[in-house]
C-alpha cells in the first residue's frame, strides 16, 4: 500500500514558530518501534491529513505511558513516566490527543487527570468514526465490498472504555460484511497481551491465548481480522500462523482498512 | 403454653447467634484498610436496583439467570409465611393471618404453594447441573471439597425446607373441619393423609410446623458460613461497586506523595494527610492490606465460576483463577478472624494471603483483561487483588520476573518498553515503502 505522507511536525518544531496544533498525535512504543505498527501508524497519518487536521507529534519528547510498568505492579515507574509526560504537554498546552493504541488512549484519559495531565483524549477508530459521520473523511467500498471481516474488541477500548460501536461503524462504511465472534464486545476474549504480558513468557498452561482467540476469529470465515491495538495485532497475527492460515487471512487495523478505502 | 415458651427460646437464641455471626464477619471485613465510597448515590442505587435486585448479569446465561430468579423470588415471598410462623409461635395462635384475609387467604398460600413448586424444581434443576458436571465451572472437580458440598447443602436444604411446608400445609387441608384448608398445591397431596386420624394428622402438622420453623432458623444460621451469604451481601456490594471506567486503575496516593518529593524536591512536603498513621504500604501481603471493599467482596463472592470460566488464563489452563482468588481471600480473611478470636488482635500466624494462598505464578498470569469484573453478578473485582499483590511482589518484595524488570530497565533508560533509542521516536515518518 503507497503511504505518501506530507511532513510531520513536532510539538518542538511548532512551538518554535509559535504555533499550537488541532490534535496531538500520541503514536505510542509499538507505533514508533514496532515495524508491523510502524505502518498502522503511517496510515493514521495518512487519514489525519486526508482528513484536512493539524496535527503533531512529540517525537523524542513521547514516553512510554507507564500502562506496562503500572500493570506489572511497578507503581513508581508508571507515576514517574505520567510525571514526566504530564509536565511536556501541560509545557506545550495540549488540549486533545488522539492515539494509535488503547493502552496509550486508557492511560491518559483514564489515569493521567488524577496526576495533574487533563486532556481530551480519543482513540484513532473513534475519531476516524467522527470523521467518516461529518464527511471530512470518505471512502470507497471498493476493495472490502462485500467482503467478510470480523472484529476483535481490545480489553482496554473495549470492556475498559465501553467502545464496541465506533469501530465496527468505520467497517460498516466499507460495505464490509461484518461477522461477529462468538465472544465479542464486552464478552470478547483477551488477545493475551495486555497486563505486561506482551513483555514475559506465558505461564505454563495447556493453550496460548492467542491461539483460542485466533481460532474464534477464524471460525467466522472471515478474510480479514479488524483490529484496533498493536499489541492485539502482534498477538493476532501470530495466532492466525499458529493455525497456519496467514496466507488466506490478513490481520489488519481499522487504520489499515480504512487506508485502502481513501480516496 | 410450653408450646409458645420453648418457641420463644428457640427463636431468640437462633436470632441471637446470627447476629454473633454477622458481628464477626463486619469486624472482619473492616480489618481491611479505610476507603472512602460514598459519591454518585442516585447512580449506586440505580446500579443496586439493576444489578442486585433486578439481577441484570445473572440473565446474561438465560438458563441459569430464569432459575435462579425463581428460587430467589420464591424464596423472599414465602418469607411472607415465615412471618406468620413467628408470629404463630409467638402468640400461640393458629395462622394468625386467615383472621384477617378471610377468603383471600387461601388463595395467598396457594400462591406461595406455586412458588414453593418452583423453587423446588429450580433446586431440582441445580442439583442436576452440579451433579453431573455441566456447566464445568460447577462440577466437583473445579470447586472441591467444602465448596461443593456447601453447595450441595444449601440446594438440599431448601428442598427438605419446601417439603415440609407442603406436608404442613396437606396436613392441615386433611383436617376434618379443616376451616382454612384446602389449598391449591398441597391438597393434591392431601389423599396421603386418607384414613390417618385427626389426632395423628394434627400432630403431623405441628411436626412439620416445628421442623419448617427450626430449619428456618437453622438456614439462617448456615448463612454466614456458607457462600449463600450473597442474599444479603449481594446488596451493600453493588451498592459500592466500582462505577468508574474498568480500565481505570486507581493511582496509589502514597506512591504519589513520593514521586512528587523526587521530581520536585523544592516544593514543600505537603502536610501528610492524617491517614498515615498507618505504615505506607505499596501493596499487599495479607488481608489487612486489602481495602475493606476488597474484603466485602470476599464475602459476597457466590462461588459460581463466571469470572474463571471467561478469564483468558483460566481458559488455557494456566494457575490462575479470579474465583480461587476471591474464595482465598475469604478463607484467609476467616482464619485471620478466628486467630484473633483465641489469641487477640496482635496475633500474627506467621501466613499470609499472599505465598500461602496466592501464589505468584498465579498473579503473573493475569492480562487485566477484566473480564472477570465483566461477568461478575454481584459486581466484585477480583482484578484489583490481583493488582495490589503483584504490587507488593514488584514494590516490596523485589520479585518481579526477569523480563519485566528487563522490561522496567528499558522504560526508565529509554522510555519505552523496549531497548530503542528515543531519538528513533519520530522515523517512521520517513516511508520507505
Ligand atoms: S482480569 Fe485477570 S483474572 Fe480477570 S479475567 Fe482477565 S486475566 Fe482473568
Ligand atoms: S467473583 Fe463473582 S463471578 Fe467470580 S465466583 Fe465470585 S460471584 Fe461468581
Amino acid at each position: 500500500m503507497e503511504t505518501q505522507l506530507n511532513p510531520i511536525p513536532s510539538l518542538a518544531e511548532l512551538a518554535a514558530e509559535g504555533k499550537v496544533p488541532e490534535v496531538v498525535f500520541w503514536v505510542g512504543c509499538a507505533g514508533s518501534f514496532d515495524d508491523r505498527a510502524k505502518r498502522v501508524t503511517q496510515q493514521i497519518a495518512r487519514i489525519l491529513q486526508h482528513a484536512g487536521i493539524h496535527f503533531a507529534i512529540l517525537g523524542e519528547e513521547e514516553a512510554c505511558t507507564g500502562d506496562p510498568a503500572k500493570r506489572a505492579g511497578n507503581e513508581f515507574l508508571f507515576q514517574m513516566m505520567a510525571f514526566q509526560n504530564i509536565q511536556v504537554l501541560n509545557g506545550y498546552g495540549v488540549k486533545k490527543l488522539v492515539t494509535g493504541c488503547p493502552h496509550c488512549f486508557n492511560t491518559i484519559k483514564n489515569e493521567y487527570p488524577d496526576l495533574g495531565g487533563h486532556y481530551e483524549v480519543i482513540h484513532h477508530a473513534s475519531l476516524i468514526q467522527e470523521l467518516l459521520d461529518s464527511g471530512k473523511l470518505s471512502v470507497r467500498g471498493g476493495a472490502f465490498k462485500g467482503k467478510k471481516i470480523t472484529f476483535h474488541d481490545s480489553c482496554y477500548l473495549g470492556r475498559a472504555n465501553g467502545i464496541y460501536e465506533a469501530p465496527r461503524q468505520v467497517l460498516e462504511a466499507l460495505d464490509a460484511d461484518l461477522a461477529e465472534m462468538k465472544k465479542s464486545r464486552a464478552h470478547g476474549l483477551c488477545c493475551g497481551a495486555g497486563g505486561a504480558q506482551m513483555f514475559k513468557e506465558a505461564e505454563k498452561g495447556v493453550a496460548e491465548v492467542n491461539h483460542v482467540r485466533a481460532e474464534q476469529a477464524l471460525e467466522t470465515g472471515a478474510e480479514i481480522i479488524a483490529v484496533g491495538c498493536p499489541f492485539c495485532h502482534t498477538m493476532m497475527s501470530d495466532g492466525v500462523k499458529h493455525h497456519n492460515k496467514e496466507m488466506e487471512v490478513k490481520v489488519m487495523d481499522i487504520a489499515e482498512v480504512i487506508g485502502h478505502g481513501l480516496h | 403454653m410450653v408450646e409458645q415458651v420453648l418457641f420463644i427460646l428457640m427463636l431468640t437464641i437462633g436470632v441471637g447467634f446470627f447476629v454473633r455471626s454477622i458481628g464477626k464477619i463486619r469486624r472482619n471485613i473492616f480489618l481491611g484498610r479505610p476507603l472512602q465510597i460514598n459519591d454518585r448515590k442516585p447512580e449506586r442505587w440505580k446500579t443496586m436496583a439493576r444489578v442486585a435486585l433486578g439481577q441484570s448479569k445473572m440473565v446474561v446465561r438465560p438458563v441459569a439467570g430464569f432459575f435462579h430468579i425463581l428460587i430467589y423470588v420464591g424464596f423472599v415471598l414465602i418469607n411472607i409465611e415465615v412471618l406468620e410462623i413467628v408470629l404463630d409461635g409467638i402468640t400461640g395462635s393458629h395462622r394468625l393471618f386467615a383472621v384477617y384475609l378471610g377468603g383471600f387467604y387461601a388463595i395467598a398460600i396457594g400462591f406461595f404453594e406455586i412458588l414453593a413448586v418452583l423453587v423446588m424444581l429450580a433446586c431440582i434443576v441445580f442439583l442436576a447441573r452440579r451433579i453431573s458436571g455441566s456447566p464445568p465451572r460447577l462440577s466437583s472437580s473445579q470447586l472441591k471439597g467444602w465448596a461443593n458440598t456447601d453447595a450441595l447443602l444449601i440446594l438440599g436444604i431448601e428442598l427438605v425446607l419446601m417439603t415440609a411446608l407442603l406436608l404442613m400445609n396437606a396436613a392441615e387441608g386433611a383436617m376434618p373441619g379443616a376451616e382454612v384448608a384446602p389449598f391449591l398445591v398441597s391438597s393434591l397431596i392431601s389423599p396421603l393423609f386418607s384414613g390417618v386420624s385427626a389426632e395423628t394428622l394434627h400432630w403431623i402438622e405441628r411436626l412439620a410446623w416445628w421442623f419448617h420453623a427450626a430449619g428456618i432458623l437453622g438456614f439462617l444460621n448456615y448463612l454466614p458460613f456458607s457462600k449463600h451469604f450473597h442474599i444479603v451481601l449481594a446488596f451493600p456490594n453493588v451498592w459500592y461497586s466500582n462505577l468508574e471506567p474498568k480500565g481505570k486503575f486507581a493511582n496509589h496516593q502514597a506512591v504519589k506523595r513520593e514521586v512528587e518529593l523526587m521530581m520536585n524536591p523544592e516544593a514543600e512536603v505537603q502536610a501528610a494527610p492524617a491517614e498515615s498513621e498507618l505504615p505506607v504500604k505499596f501493596g499487599a501481603k495479607d488481608v489487612q492490606d486489602l481495602s475493606w471493599k476488597q474484603l466485602l467482596d470476599a464475602y459476597s463472592c457466590t462461588e459460581c465460576g463466571r469470572c474463571s470460566s471467561e478469564c483468558p488464563a483460566h481458559q488455557t489452563g494456566k494457575l490462575l483463577s479470579p474465583r480461587k482468588i476471591m474464595m482465598d481471600t475469604r478463607d484467609r480473611l476467616e482464619e485471620v478472624g478466628r486467630n484473633i478470636d483465641a489469641h487477640g488482635k496482635e496475633y500474627s500466624d506467621g501466613k499470609s494471603l499472599l505465598g500461602d494462598f496466592i501464589t505468584e505464578e498465579e498473579l503473573w498470569a493475569c492480562t487485566t483483561c477484566n473480564a472477570c469484573t465483566q461477568a461478575c453478578p454481584v459486581n466484585i473485582d477480583p482484578l484489583s487483588i490481583i493488582m495490589d499483590l503483584r504490587r507488593e511482589l514488584v514494590l516490596e518484595q523485589s520479585k518481579a520476573p526477569g523480563s519485566l524488570t528487563a522490561m522496567f530497565n528499558n522504560v526508565e533508560n529509554n522510555a519505552a518498553p523496549w531497548p530503542f533509542s528515543p531519538s528513533d521516536r519520530g522515523n517512521w515518518r520517513q516511508t520507505s515503502h
